[in-house]
């Protein structure tokens, strides 16, 4: 046998019985969401919940200064900052020691920009030569509209998704993907939670294609589901999942893996702002392809289809048991 | 895969010299574009602010403020109206957003009725009256502005402002920002290259509203800095200098927008700094009716509520030109000449979202961007190449090749904005791009297992698989839709990259392979397929 090229290693056809690991792929499934979704929104206060915040989405300014060749005298940067009265502020340093990164939130009635202003004029006071690379300031009432739109853009991706689905194949089908999404963009929210990852706009894009690549996952064993089950009319439904998991199973891989290599370029030499967008990506599509063989096919042999000569056949609660 | 139309191999050719003449600028130094000849593509990629370096500013038209303000201006031009002819009445002011005054002589309200009618507001384009009046209770007039009106006054007043803020900074002289309008009543300013945007926001955020006020001298000062201020009179802050409060009547008896033109002088008898200008007709004749009238008395020069001075009128000024002198530098005298000759805001700007990129951080940005996609491209060449060998790979290898020439081509062409996220965009759809290939390689090795000849396998590997790549792109299509439509900034750029991205794999990973696939079957007339 021959070693390369490596697609001749993976044997020609593959037997997994992913369907009899259900039920336990199920129960972590489930964890996962519920853990997910305590991480995500505890504490419950608005508007992130138990997500790390960014000035997208709750307002405020963010300031990256540098004092290269110096580093940043950060206890000097916070007394100036602590005296200044802005409530929260976030002082920490990025990247090297010469550069910090500044958040802080505007005070109540003052002027948004009037207050960078000062913060600026009063750092450059304290640390002498400071350069500013970065300053962006987000207002309350744009940092509102940003947040409802990214979740209504969410929403609608989800939504989109069903109808495309149930146009193309089944209602069955749509909402073994949609399922699938919901525990796709949990489980990513408690991703971003545990590692505490900021929430802002960038991470709603990594969301949406992330969304994106597991219904493109999704439909490709959806698909082969289909055609395996005009081909196969009388096998029982549990072994055309299976059947069809396992033909489309070397393509998962290769896709997966050549997605993970990719992005894993961009994690490691993409610089801060590309880490968090990259990490995320990878978790999301490992998560939206485990979701496409353990979430959306199970959630099909519970609710059955309907085959062309029968009528739909709901898993007898004898099969599911064994 | 024998009979392979000649559309398809020509569609291809096409394609690989598009994409080689529209990406070509982006790998040649400036000099040597300027000199490529004119057929010849020139546009480069357009980096975004986050690579780019710049500044980003939202700014918002304050409709609450507009509407106080024409309010406030609705009851002086009553006051007046009644005044002048000969109305009495009482309790003028505003009532849940709108004017109420009592006609005190019930005589002459229905003559009030008609003055304030014919006198009050103006027209709409359409020609309706913009403010609506009524009569109320208890001898009362109600005067409201027409919501519609007031909605199409306030989108013009949008318009308008981007005209100002236009012509302000074209006097500025920096490089040409883009300035377009966002939403109901947002304005959004992109500065390129522009990483301190203070002296930007200060030419923009400005008002500038001029307008020539008389000092009321009826109260003493101090009366009026403890709360008794006479009724169509205000107090407002003076950087004359001189004192730090004045009073003055509301009514504006000349504005800035009767002036001609602004100029930043030198004052002939003190040798300071000051703004000389020269008024319309309409301004020269009111300012003339004014200086004969108010001889010895002073009037206030009002900057958006400022006072900049308030001089002694010594004598008639018929030109209507003069001149304004008050604290100013150099600088703040060209500068309220620049404001003046672009002329007032209709309305005040207030800064919803600032967001600046120093052009240092940009280029780490961009040499960060370059050396992922080229880390990751590399990955991803070398995967395939692993994975199905120098044949199978190789040709996915080309595909993918000319699918980022396509990709990088589009967007040169298009100048979609590359965003940092843009880069994050393009990686993954590459990778993504390889799953078309994948889905074919894998439907041809099924098919050959299942007993049908290398061609028969091969053509059902391409018709098989094409249901499912269009359907799990159109999937993708879908999210960045979503994402173009509700993203701001870099997310649109995003987006943008991801669709132009899936299009232009589509089209590699099925027509190309296809007909890279088809020459080497002829060639070769092979017995079996490299990948099984």
């Amino acid at each position: 046998m021959k070693f390369w090229p490596l697609i001749k290693l993976l044997p020609e056809k593959t037997n997994f019985r992913f369907v009899a690991f259900a039920r336990y792929a199920a129960i972590l499934s489930v964890v996962a969401v519920l853990g997910s979704l305590f991480a995500a929104l505890y504490p419950l206060k608005p508007p992130c919940g138990g997500l790390h915040c960014g000035i997208d989405f709750q307002g405020g300014t963010v300031l990256e200064m540098s004092t290269a060749p110096q580093a940043v005298d950060i206890a000097k940067a916070r007394a100036t900052l602590e005296a200044m009265n802005l409530g929260d502020v976030q002082l920490q340093t990025v990247g090297s020691p010469s550069s910090a990164a500044v958040r802080f939130q505007t005070p109540e009635g003052a002027s948004a920009s009037a207050t960078v202003d000062n913060v600026k004029a009063a750092l450059t006071r304290a640390l002498g030569q400071v350069t500013f690379q970065r300053a962006d300031v987000v207002g309350p009432k744009v940092s509102g509209e940003l947040f409802q739109a990214g979740l209504m853009a969410l929403g609608l991706a989800i939504g989109l998704m069903l109808v495309y689905i149930w146009f193309r194949f089944e209602l069955q089908f749509g909402i073994g993907a949609v399922v699938a999404l919901f525990h796709d963009v949990i489980l990513t929210f408690g991703i971003i939670a545990l590692f505490n990852f900021e929430f802002n706009l960038t991470t709603v894009a990594a969301i949406l294609t992330i969304i994106g690549y597991s219904m493109n996952d999704t439909v490709v064993v959806f698909d082969r589901l289909r055609e395996n089950l005009r081909k196969y009319k009388r096998m029982p439904l549990k072994e055309v999942i299976d059947l069809s998991i396992n033909e489309t199973l070397s393509r998962t891989i290769i896709t997966g893996l050549t997605a993970v290599l990719a992005l894993g370029g961009l994690a490691i030499f993409g610089g801060p702002t590309l880490f968090g967008m990259s990490l995320i990506l990878m978790f999301g599509i490992a998560i939206g392809t485990y979701s496409s063989i353990y979430v959306a096919a199970p959630v099909i042999l519970l609710w059955g289809v309907k085959r062309s000569d029968e009528e739909a056949q709901p898993l007898k609660p004898a099969d599911a048991r064994g | 895969m024998l009979n392979l139309s000649r559309w398809k191999v020509i569609l291809v050719i096409l394609s690989v010299v598009f994409g080689v003449l529209f990406t070509l600028p982006n790998l040649l130094p400036e000099a040597t574009r300027a000199q490529l000849p004119g057929f010849m593509p020139k546009k480069t990629l357009n980096l975004g602010l986050d690579l780019q370096g710049g500044s980003s500013l939202l700014y918002e038209v304050d409709l609450v403020a507009l509407r106080a303000e024409r309010l406030t201006n609705l009851i002086e031009d009553v006051r007046k109206t009644l005044t002048d002819e000969q109305v009495p009445f009482a309790d003028l002011g505003q009532v849940n957003g709108a004017i109420v005054v009592r006609i005190t002589d019930p005589a002459q309200f229905d003559k009030a009725q008609r003055v304030l009618r014919e006198n009050i507001g103006g027209t709409t384009p359409s020609g309706a009256r913009d403010v609506a009046v009524t009569t109320a209770d208890g001898g009362r007039i109600r005067i409201a502005l027409v919501e519609q009106a007031f909605e199409a006054a306030a989108s013009s007043a949008v318009d308008q402002s981007i005209e100002v803020i236009r012509r302000r900074i074209d006097q500025l002289g920096t490089r040409e920002p883009n300035i377009v309008r966002q939403g109901r009543n947002r304005i959004s300013i992109q500065a390129a290259g522009e990483s301190d945007p203070e002296k930007l926001k200060s030419i923009v955020g400005q008002t500038a509203k001029l307008t020539f006020q008389m000092v009321d001298e009826s109260v003493p000062l101090q009366d009026a800095a403890n709360g008794r201020i006479p009724p169509g009179s205000e107090l407002l802050p003076s950087e004359d200098g001189l004192t730090p409060v004045l009073l003055v009547r509301k009514r504006a008896e000349v504005t800035g927008e009767m002036l001609v033109t602004a100029q930043a002088v030198f004052d002939s008898q003190t040798n300071r700094p000051a703004v000389s200008f020269r008024m319309n007709g309409q301004g020269a004749r009111r300012f003339a009716a004014i200086t004969s009238q108010n001889i010895g008395k002073r009037f206030a020069i009002v900057l958006d509520k400022r006072v900049i001075s308030a001089p002694v009128i010594q004598g008639v000024i018929p030109s209507g030109n003069g001149q304004i002198t008050g604290n100013f530098t150099t600088e703040s005298a060209e500068e309220l000449a620049v404001l003046l000759r672009a002329g007032a805001l209709p309305a005040q700007l207030k800064v919803e979202e600032q967001k600046t990129v120093g052009a240092e951080l940009g280029a780490d940005a961009v040499k960060a961007g370059q050396l992922s996609t080229a880390v990751g491209f590399v990955a991803i060449l070398l995967f395939m190449l692993v994975a199905y060998g120098f044949l199978f790979g190789g040709i996915s290898i080309i595909a993918l090749i000319i699918n980022g020439l396509l990709i990088i081509a589009t967007m040169s062409m298009t100048q979609a904005t590359l965003t940092l996220p843009g880069i994050a965009g393009l990686i993954l759809t590459l990778a993504v791009a390889v799953d078309a290939n994948v889905l074919i390689y894998e439907r041809m090795r099924d098919e050959l297992r299942a007993g049908r000849s290398v061609l028969a396998s091969m053509d059902a590997g391409f018709s098989r698989a094409m249901s499912t790549i269009i359907d799990a792109n159109v999937t993708t299509i879908l999210a960045a839709l979503i994402m173009f439509q509700f993203g701001a900034g870099p997310v649109k750029g995003f987006a943008w990259t991801l669709s132009i991205g899936v299009v232009t794999s589509v089209f590699s990973a099925v027509l190309v392979t296809q007909v890279l696939l088809a020459w080497w079957f002829r060639a070769t007339r092979p017995k079996t397929l490299p990948i099984v």
